[in-house]
């Protein structure tokens, strides 16, 4: 579209955005002077909210970096990403399990089993997710962009059902119990536990004497999303595989002629992509206590979601896009109504995507990743 | 595919048909065949099975033959649940109602367990030539009767294309069980209540069931929210609830919602941000009435919520009952699941309806005299009490079970109905 009818579009497209905001705001209980009245009567509320959303969007924003630097590499959409943080979940809370970790009151065992747990859960996804791309991704390379997305639809299903199994083994975790792998399993929050046996406040923001809370389990998930988002940042600005990743991103023939070995860094790529998943499994173990075969859909949906808006392929628009969702989620349970809080993020995703189509960041396909 | 793959393939499926159909013809006398559709992948499995175990029991006794051996029952297992989705799923559901309405020899479809899923094969099996409907658990009251303010202004006529009524259910309705909760609930001096619902047909309609009954009554219902059943937390949520009553939490929080509606997810982080069951009061319908809500949510979290569904505690059973229990106990091992007894009973009544035909001279594999010979059940002696169907298709039993977490297990405190 040329420069001048984009010019005249644009306001256009702004005015009919608001104009559905205002006729579909009062139908989704965006009741302006009720909100108003109830966040000026409680502002404090306001600031819990937040918080609730940073931490529900450290953990999309983990999630979303597996989709976008698949994306950014080869362009497609690994719609079983979401399935191996499932996968992740389950082994953290198996090995917590084997461990003995579930059941003990040490703290210093306590960190030591959750911290093998992290390890071993990031090794099992990474090495999983690299098996995906090696079975089902790899061959269908060149094929048209239909195929993989397909079989990556298929081996999303393969894992939800080796999920469903694997929470029926009650004998590999008695706490799974005797109702199958369906129904949804405990997982307990170690950490706000081991804290209230230790006689301390598992709510940190207790000493503010404000009715705020965040747990210990919260806080310890954002610093680790935060380094988890700052190492991989720095991983793929400043070492040499990283740069293979960027030039292999940019133009795989080219990159092949230069003595990259496209293969390896595909499949180092998932690697990474997987141990996300892995680091991301336990930690929305731990912070949501459930653990069930089909939270991988869920989860993943709205962490794709969250990179499509920040600019998929792009990293930190990943990192961006998984706040916004979270934040906007946690507004929209809080002070709208809990039922709408789906059809307002995507509200909010077409919305962005009509005034940027690229995402809020761009779309970095060709210097992606 | 090579064209050697391909024959042999063609051959191998045209024989494995071929040998399915002979299955089907074995066995002396004319086969009656019964298909049971309840979801048997996701949470609800642990339910559910215990329902097809109990229609199974009752089938063997009567060793899978009707009216003195001159038919044998045939038993089929159908899932209207897919692995994609964890939960029934609608176009399994027709596709099952459908399947079992083109096979002659299906006399009797023994569903759902959801009451959304019955709003698709009602019309099906309605105009599959009257096939008898029966259902173990629905609740939903717009299935079979008009309930105000919870069901649509075309309900119940718009699942009945034909005019003839050819479902009937052994639970009693929701808007029956609402009133019930909320009579518990003020003898548990509750005064203030916030509704929470899964936004299907059942979880709404209990949500609104009991929202009326509490306003009925005099206790402030702060409101009647759905939620999104796949969220990953509702810790948002569960903070705008902890100051909903005038900055306080409100005195008990209901939840309209089957088990597979993230339902241990709910409790967890009410449990987190309002603290245990005692202080804010937790309670749900027979959706929760599960051990996979106890097990999901952990068993210290979900001490002390209520839970109630359409049943009599089994210290209430007669004796029928309680041999039921016994014998299930000996084959299946014990089960504490309510509806168990209901599948058994269910099973009971078909069996019953079916004597009741050849007694008088009928033709038991002709659907619609099936059908009304269900309905013409009245006064019959079987494991839950007895009952009679009336002419809506619903049953004349008014109890309800109501039980709390206790150490890991719902405990029945006692059976409850309206006094009438």
């Amino acid at each position: 579209m040329n420069e001048k009818l984009q010019r005249v579009f644009r306001p256009l497209i702004i005015i009919l955005a608001i104009y559905l905001v205002l006729l579909i705001g009062p139908v989704a209980s965006l009741d302006i002077p009720a909100i108003a009245a109830a966040a000026a009567k409680n502002p404090l509320q306001l600031v819990q909210f937040l918080i609730i959303g940073i931490a529900n969007g450290a953990i999309m924003a983990i999630i979303a970096l597996g989709y976008t630097l698949v994306y950014g590499i080869i362009e497609l959409i690994n719609f079983a990403h979401g399935d191996v943080v499932m996968v992740g979940t389950f082994t953290s809370l198996t090995i917590l399990s084997l461990t003995g970790t579930l059941d003990t009151k040490d703290p210093v065992h306590i960190i030591l089993g959750l911290i093998l747990a992290l390890v071993i859960a990031i090794v099992v996804c990474a090495i999983l997710n690299a098996a995906v791309e090696r079975l089902a991704y790899r061959r269908l390379r060149n094929a048209p962009r239909l195929a993989p997305l397909i079989s990556a639809i298929g081996m999303s299903f393969i894992i939800e059902n080796f999920g469903l199994m694997w929470a029926g083994q009650t004998w590999l975790v008695p706490s799974f119990g005797t109702t199958g792998g369906a129904s949804q399993k405990n997982f307990p929050d170690l950490l706000v536990a081991m804290y209230t046996n230790l006689g301390l406040n598992a709510n940190i923001l207790a000493f503010t004497g404000i009715h705020l809370r965040l747990t210990i389990t919260g806080l310890v998930v954002i610093i680790l999303a935060a380094i988890l988002m700052l190492g991989l940042r720095f991983f793929i600005q400043n070492t040499t595989l990283g740069k293979a990743m960027r030039a292999t991103a940019q133009n795989r023939d080219a990159a092949k002629m230069l003595g990259i070995n496209i293969d390896n860094v595909i499949s180092a790529t998932f690697l990474i992509g997987g141990g996300l998943a892995g680091a991301a499994g336990i930690m929305t173990g731990l912070y949501n206590n459930t653990a069930w075969w089909f939270m991988g859909f869920r989860a993943g949906l709205f962490a794709f979601t969250a990179a499509v808006l920040g600019g998929i392929g792009n990293i930190t628009g990943a990192m961006l896009g998984g706040f916004i969702i979270g934040i906007v989620a946690s507004f929209s349970d809080g002070v709208l109504d809990a039922r709408w809080t789906e059809a307002w993020v995507f509200a909010i995703l077409v919305l962005i995507l009509m005034l940027r189509p690229s995402g809020l960041l761009g779309e970095q396909v060709g210097d992606k990743a | 595919m090579s064209k050697r793959l391909f024959v042999l393939v063609s051959l191998v499926i045209t024989a494995s048909m071929l040998l399915a159909a002979c299955g089907g013809a074995g066995g002396g006398g004319k086969t009656l065949k019964i298909v049971s559709d309840l979801p048997m992948t996701g949470a609800s499995l642990t339910q559910t099975q215990t329902i097809v175990n109990a229609e199974q029991l009752r089938l063997s006794e009567a060793n899978n033959k009707a009216c003195g051996g001159k038919y044998t029952l045939a038993y089929e297992v159908d899932d209207d649940a897919t692995a994609a989705t964890g939960a029934w799923d609608g176009a399994t559901e027709t596709q099952n109602a459908t399947k079992a309405a083109a096979d002659k020899s299906v006399i009797a479809y023994l569903g759902t367990f959801n009451s959304g899923a019955a709003k698709l094969s009602i019309p099906i099996t309605n105009q599959a030539n009257d096939l008898l409907m029966f259902s173990p658990a629905n609740t939903y009251p717009g299935l079979t009767h008009t309930a105000a303010g919870i069901t649509a202004p075309n309900e119940p006529n718009v699942y009945y294309p034909t005019g003839q009524r050819n479902y009937a259910r052994v639970a009693a309705t929701d808007d029956l069980q609402g009133p019930v909760d909320v009579n518990f609930l003020l003898s548990l001096n509750i005064k203030s209540l916030y509704v929470l619902n899964d936004t299907q047909a059942y979880g709404l309609g209990i949500g609104t069931s009991v929202a009326q009954a509490a306003k009925a009554a005099g206790i402030n219902v702060i409101a009647n929210e759905g939620y999104d059943p796949k969220a990953s937390n509702y810790q948002a949520l569960m903070t705008k609830i902890s100051t909903s009553n005038n900055g306080n939490p409100p005195d008990a929080i209901f939840l309209g919602a089957v088990v597979d509606s993230n339902t241990a997810q709910i409790m967890k982080d009410k449990v987190s941000i309002m603290g245990d069951n005692t202080k804010v009061k937790f309670m749900g319908p027979d959706g929760i009435y599960t051990q996979a809500f106890i097990d999901g949510s952990g068993a210290t979290v979900a001490e002390g919520a209520y839970a109630s569904t359409p049943g009599v505690a089994k210290k209430d059973l007669n004796a029928m009952g309680q041999k039921f229990y016994t014998d299930y106990a000996a084959k299946y091992g014990p089960t504490n699941e309510p509806y168990a007894v209901y599948g058994y009973d269910l099973m009971n009544g078909l069996l019953a309806a079916i004597e009741n035909v050849c007694a008088a001279g009928g033709d038991p594999s002709d659907r619609p005299t099936v059908t009304k010979a269900v309905f013409a059940l009245k006064d019959f002696q079987g494991a839950l009490g007895t009952w009679s169907i009336d002419q809506n298709g619903d049953i004349s039993l008014p109890y309800f079970l109501i039980g709390q977490a206790q150490s890991g297990k719902f405990v029945g405190i006692g059976t409850f109905s309206l006094k009438k």
